[in-house]
């Protein structure tokens, strides 16, 4: 048992690292390394540095690293993309912007588009000179995603899309989208829906930013009305959709030994240097016996990761204990800011970051983390899947399994 | 990186898996619960022979000259079974104690013994009631004699000798505590059985009046020694504790499964997927932790006080909480004595104080984690 790259891990991290040191916007590091939870890095022009970098990375073969070479990437194996991303460290929060369209978008077009299409479409998104979104949230499908409503009917080779999308990040710069639809409502949910790529400034497409809760817009709804896409644009056969949306959605837990954050180090750090009337916060047994266990989650996590690295480095599949990233990470966060403005007392209500403490990270943390335990599987759905797919327990029964789709009770009436 | 035990292991694992399901079924341990005997001796005699009493003891001792891996690894498989066996006093503290301690004469004299089985050692420490403290212990070393009691010990009915932590200096600070060798069949000392939460392992009280005893390290470093004896027991201990969470969790699971109410399995329902989802995730960050702390334990790495407390109080917490909630799947019958979930409920909360509490080692942990920051 040892942390040690193989001979060869170790050759591949050599390379990486040199090209990093002569390749990357050292500028960028201090203000990248001091982005905030919940605030982006500031004083620069975020995207076009993200593009920058991106590019530089695709032009030396380092973009998508693990794509075949044909399609923009390198060929790498698993464990290769791993210490890339070790490497890359802090300036892998440029590529924020790229992460929809290379976890989610171009798995699939890799797997369903034909070999025009990815010859065309998988190099520009690979070296982002085209930005891809992911458009299959809807207001009233969101973790019953198979509820989605926005309809797709055929028009001569074309097909003529009228609906709403909801959660969409990044819309508003995106280039491209893949899309899931409604195609036949008189059959149950799973077997009539069809999957798309559509070019994001066609006509009737519009996109309105979402204002969170937290009063930031990361998000959008997106509206379509009569937008047209070419038959040729369809992903999977038709009424084959879900399928297609697993693939999507298993690539979305790919981030695999990246390491959670939780907040720990940073609550630790305010609790050595917060007074109380009783000495320092961290000098009170109760305020120790919360930070062990939030410790032993980092800690856990962390060695989790690194037992899917392990996995990696053999060949193997990861196991599934993978799944426990996000639903231990996201509570935990929420916890730990509650904490520490608790720790703050009345002046934890302060956000701005001239008066609160730690230039109110935990307050900005505190906000948005309410999302964390939502976006991409809430905490019930992410412990439904360890308890079907983990554990074996059966599936949830399904009233509505067996139901032609328009005949299922919504919400607005029935 | 390779942070996984290896095929040896794993396979040594399998091994001891298939050994320990045959001669320690939840009968055998409902046999030294409910009968005289304070311990399974087939199941000593057993481990004695697959060579698992002596895994780390060089094999100039009489042992298998294995590393820290090899027994987590059986460790592990201990817990998974509950096994009734003086195997956490023998092996995680008294061989402990003499390989950090113990003079050439001394190792030469108890190490064979524990190898074999023939001798059963276990530490007396604890004092009664609160948590024990330089200051807090009473019993009284001069001139190589014993005097003071020690509740509870921890198999002290069964063990042939001890290791004792007795006051040697009239100060409460730690250099007033040493550590000696006491057999606890001489003259001046008197044991009594005691009953515990968890029958299923044998505890003493011990009184020591002039008893003959040996120094085992030097004077006034006692304190030291246990530190460093209790951070290797306490990853030992945690992948114990792993194994219990993980057969308690599957046994939870299995029942979900074939326990019908309201005219489906109740493993069906959300509120008992979502709590046995959340088992399987504090067993599994305990699993890795406890990972980590094998590493630090097999390597002597610099992070093994930090790994050891991480280590200690994340499998503590998935052992109790694999523990009680398996019995609430189970419903009333888990609350019956014909059911083995109170054999795990039990040793769920043995072990989360056997070596100190919870609240004792996580007060640990955050200051080891302070101090490597300020470092």
């Amino acid at each position: 048992m040892n942390f040690d790259d193989t001979p060869e891990e170790a050759a591949f991290r050599t390379e990486v690292r040199a090209w990093i040191d002569a390749n990357a916007p050292k500028h960028l590091r201090e203000p990248l390394s001091q982005a905030g939870f919940g605030s982006g890095p500031q004083g620069f022009d975020t995207m076009a540095e993200a593009k920058a970098w991106q590019k530089k990375k695709a032009e030396a073969g380092w973009a998508c690293l693990h794509w075949p070479k044909e399609y923009g990437g390198r060929g790498a194996t698993p464990i290769e993309r791993v210490i890339w991303g070790q490497e890359e460290g802090v300036y892998s929060a440029l590529g924020g912007t790229f992460i929809i369209g290379h976890g989610m978008c171009g798995p699939t077009m890799m797997t369903y588009a034909s070999e025009d299409q990815k010859r065309r479409f998988l190099p520009p998104l690979a070296a982002g000179e085209e930005i891809w979104c992911q458009l299959f949230s809807e207001p009233a499908g969101g973790s019953d995603l198979a509820g989605l409503r926005t309809r797709a009917e055929p028009d001569g080779d074309d097909w003529i899309i009228n609906g709403q999308k909801i959660w969409t990040s990044g819309a508003q710069y995106s280039d491209w989208g893949i899309l899931i639809t409604r195609t036949d409502p008189t059959v149950p949910k799973h077997k009539g829906m069809t999957m798309f790529f559509l070019d994001m400034r066609s006509p009737g497409i519009e996109i309105r930013p979402i204002k969170q809760a937290n009063g930031q817009s990361g998000f959008n709804e997106v509206y379509f009305t009569d937008v047209r896409i070419p038959g040729a644009q369809r992903l999977g056969p038709v009424n084959g959709g879900w399928q297609v949306s697993l693939t999507t959605l298993m690539n979305e837990r790919l981030s695999i030994g990246s390491g959670m954050s939780t907040g720990f180090p940073e609550l630790l750090d305010l609790c050595c240097r917060i007074e109380t009337p009783d000495g320092l916060a961290v000098d009170d047994r109760a305020v120790r016996s919360k930070l062990a266990t939030w410790a032993c989650r980092q800690s856990g996590l962390k060695y989790t990761g690194f037992r899917a690295i392990s996995a990696l480095s053999r060949g193997e599949t990861p196991g599934p204990e993978n799944s426990i990233g996000k639903l231990v990470a996201g509570p935990t966060m929420q916890e730990i800011a509650t904490f520490a403005l608790d720790l703050q007392a009345q002046a934890g209500v302060l956000v701005d970051p001239e008066l609160a403490v730690a230039t109110a990270r935990f307050q900005a943390m505190l906000l948005r983390s309410p999302a964390t335990r939502v976006e991409g599987g809430t905490d019930e759905i992410l412990r439904n899947i360890i308890a079907e797919r983990v554990l074996g327990l059966p599936a949830d029964i399904r009233v509505d399994k067996d139901v032609p789709f328009n005949q299922i009770p919504t919400s607005a009436g029935r | 990186m390779n942070f996984e035990f290896s095929d040896e292991q794993k396979q040594l694992k399998t091994e001891a898996r298939r050994f320990l399901e045959a001669k320690c079924p939840p009968k055998a341990v409902r046999a030294v619960l409910e009968g005289p005997e304070p311990f399974d001796r087939d199941l000593w005699k057993g481990l004695a022979e697959m060579g698992f009493l002596g895994v780390v003891i060089p094999e100039a001792y009489g042992g298998l000259g294995a590393g820290y891996l090899e027994l987590c690894v059986v460790a592990e498989e201990l817990g998974r079974v509950l096994a009734p066996v003086p195997f956490s006093s023998s092996v995680f503290l008294a061989t402990e104690f003499l390989l950090v301690a113990g003079s050439e004469v001394q190792k030469q004299a108890w190490l064979p013994k524990l190898a074999s089985g023939e001798a059963i050692g276990t530490f007396a420490f604890v004092e009664g009631n609160g948590p024990v403290t330089p200051r807090s212990i009473k019993t009284a070393a001069s001139n190589n004699a014993l005097t003071g009691t020690k509740l509870p010990v921890a198999d002290g009915d069964i063990a042939d000798f001890a290791i004792v932590a007795a006051r040697t200096g009239a100060g409460g600070d730690e250099r007033s505590i040493s550590l000696f060798i006491v057999d606890l069949n001489a003259d001046g000392v008197t044991r009594s059985a005691v009953e515990t939460i968890d029958p299923t392992r044998s505890h003493a009280r011990i009184d020591f009046k002039g008893a003959a005893a040996q120094p085992l390290g030097p004077t006034g470093e006692g304190w030291r020694i246990i530190t460093e004896v209790f951070d290797r027991a306490a990853i030992l201990t945690a992948f114990e504790q792993i194994g219990g969470a993980d057969r308690a969790l599957e046994m939870a699971r299995d029942y979900a499964l074939e326990r019908m109410a309201f005219g489906r399995p109740i493993g069906s329902f959300q509120a008992i997927k979502h709590m046995l989802a959340d088992m399987y995730v504090s067993a599994t960050l305990a699993r890795s932790n406890g990972y980590y702390g094998a590493w630090a334990l097999s390597t002597g790495a610099a992070e093994l006080p930090e790994a050891a407390a991480t280590a200690r109080v994340s499998a503590t917490q998935a052992f109790q909480h694999c523990a009680k909630n398996n019995i609430q799947v189970h419903g009333g019958m888990g609350f019956t004595w014909a059911f083995d979930c109170h054999l795990f409920y039990r040793r769920s909360n043995l072990l989360a104080l056997n070596l100190g509490s919870l609240s004792q080692w996580e007060d640990l942990l955050i200051a080891r984690l302070r101090a490597k920051n300020a470092a």
